[in-house]
């Protein structure tokens, strides 16, 4: 088991996707990925969420912002985050016609949308009322939607943190609720496949839709901490949060 | 328990079972679902001796083995195509090559978390259903598929198993089985996509499969107790999608489910000889 224990724990710090070097660039600027570490910002929020620049990370942390609620609502909050920004995401390339009207990329992303919008409509009937956080405001301005690879790239960035969110989130569901696993299980693969299909419009006849950048050498996809994957997304996101409690359950289950 | 026990016991059980599985190529290839169907009744009845009725296999170190009995037929069926001569044309090579090596990895990983050596568990194959498998390029992905989209549905069947038994093994064996979970689903949908398929499997959009079980179930208009169908239907939110009249096929897209481990057995066993060499 010793082998096997070293080569699941997950990589400290931020990762950042080893990808194409021509195009590393360009995704460190449109994905934001900071070097902020995310053992610091941990830090810092059980230090004191008032303490902390509003746009660390990318996303605006705020003791006042929205919490993702207790235990397992926790979990299905942040899934529910997700959903949330991936509809907008794919909604935005949409209505601001990247691709071709009738084209087949058109057609797969109108198809991708669609599949978030019912992942987003699924965690707001699944999650009860009172438990679950409200519609948050989402600001993808920074992207270039004129430019097609950047817009491909965002999309594969956005489904590979959502795999590795899934694969990093579900073993911290309660044993009691262990539905809610497979129901994860069952959004993550479909995730998993968007990635993969985004992968072949950028390369196809690649090894992208798999890539030695998201799979290591014992065949593993990536997993992500909270941290991680909010200092990918967050800056996307414009409601300010507070990730706090999904932060203590994270470091309980360690 | 010892997945490969189960091959031998049904051997024991039933002395016609070599010749029941044993179809021969041109069977095989034209009716793997009726071949398949000849033995139900016996998996049947040595699955539900040897599984739990949750459709776990078992204790977390019982899954592994059944996870790695998946992960060799894919890595050896993989191999068998890479290596024979014209099989794979050199525009799809990358992308075999590449599923190819992580298969060969998770078996790699998957003896390693059972401390076993190299092979040790390999379990023998039917070589005709391998030769048929492997029999030309689109008979190769058409099963590629089938094994890939298997195999997502095999690891998602495990995961609450897995939590459930909330051991220190259970809990590293459920953080690498999700990690492997979402490979297959990537290689699946890359298989899918270099058949021209839509990489979700639903409403019967999946090709040529070999075996209508493979895709038994996919299509669920409820999830949790909530019915997304009925709710997509409701023009508030049909209005929303953009494909309206397809709200049904978008709801069974998004969700991917699992097999038991008892399913996923009366799929894969033809592949396997049924008796030890």
């Amino acid at each position: 088991m010793e082998e096997l224990t070293s080569t699941s724990t997950p990589k400290k710090g931020p990762s950042v996707p080893a990808i194409p070097s021509v195009e590393r660039r360009m995704f460190l600027r449109a994905l934001g990925l900071t070097t902020v570490s995310a053992a610091a910002f941990l830090t810092a929020c059980q230090n004191s969420m008032n303490e902390i620049a509003p746009t660390i990370s990318g996303a605006r942390i705020s003791a006042d912002g929205v919490s993702f609620g207790e235990g397992d609502f926790a979990i299905l909050n942040y899934a529910y985050a997700l959903e949330q920004l991936e509809t907008a995401f794919y909604m935005a390339v949409v209505e601001k016609k990247t691709f071709a009207a009738g084209s087949k990329e058109e057609m797969i992303f109108k198809d991708i949308h669609d599949h978030e919008l019912v992942h987003r409509e699924f965690f707001k009937a699944a999650i009860p009322a009172d438990k679950r956080i409200g519609e948050l405001e989402f600001d993808v301005s920074s992207i270039d939607f004129t430019n097609r690879r950047e817009v491909l790239n965002t999309a594969r960035v956005l489904e590979d943190t959502g795999v590795a969110a899934y694969n990093g989130a579900g073993p911290l569901i309660s044993k009691a609720n262990a539905i809610y696993l497979t129901l994860a299980g069952k959004i993550v693969s479909v995730e998993a496949r968007h990635a993969s299909l985004i992968s072949s419009l950028l390369q196809p006849g690649g090894g992208l839709f798999a890539g030695d950048y998201v799979i290591d050498n014992n065949g593993l996809e990536k997993m992500l901490t909270v941290s991680e994957v909010l200092s990918r997304a967050g800056k996307y996101i414009k409601t300010a949060i507070n990730p706090a409690s999904l932060l203590a359950l994270e470091s309980s289950k360690k | 328990m010892n997945l490969f026990g189960i091959f031998s016991q049904i051997e024991k059980a039933d002395p016609e079972i070599g010749q029941k599985m044993d179809f021969s190529r041109r069977k095989m290839l034209k009716t793997t679902s009726v071949a398949a169907a000849a033995t139900p009744m016996f998996f049947a009845a040595m699955v539900n001796k040897a599984f739990a009725a949750d459709g776990c296999a078992g204790d977390a170190i019982a899954i592994v083995k059944y996870a790695l009995t998946l992960e060799y037929l894919e890595r050896d069926f993989y191999r068998a195509g890479q290596f024979k001569a014209g099989l794979v044309p050199s525009s799809a090579r990358p992308y075999v090559v590449q599923i190819a090596k992580h298969e060969a990895q998770h078996v790699d990983l998957l003896e390693g978390v059972l401390g076993i050596k190299p092979n040790a568990m390999q379990p023998k194959y039917n070589m005709d259903v391998l030769a048929a498998a492997t029999a030309n390029f689109p008979t190769f992905l058409t099963y590629a598929q089938a094994l890939e989209d298997t195999g997502v549905r095999a690891y998602k069947g495990q995961a609450a198993c897995l939590l459930e038994e909330d051991t220190a093994t259970s809990r590293t064996v459920l953080a690498v089985a999700l990690r492997i979970h979402s490979v297959e689903a990537r290689h699946a949908a890359a298989v899918r996509y270099m058949r021209d398929l839509r990489v979700w499997p639903s409403g019967g959009q999946n090709g040529m499969e070999p075996d209508p079980k493979i895709y038994a179930g996919e299509d669920q208009a409820s999830q949790g107790g909530a019915n997304l169908v009925d709710l997509f239907n409701m023009m508030e939110n049909k209005s929303k999608l953009y494909s309206p009249d397809m709200a049904a096929r978008s709801v069974y897209e998004s969700f991917d489910e699992p097999l038991t481990a008892q399913q996923v057995l009366a799929i894969a066993g033809p592949f396997f000889a049924s008796t030890p060499a």
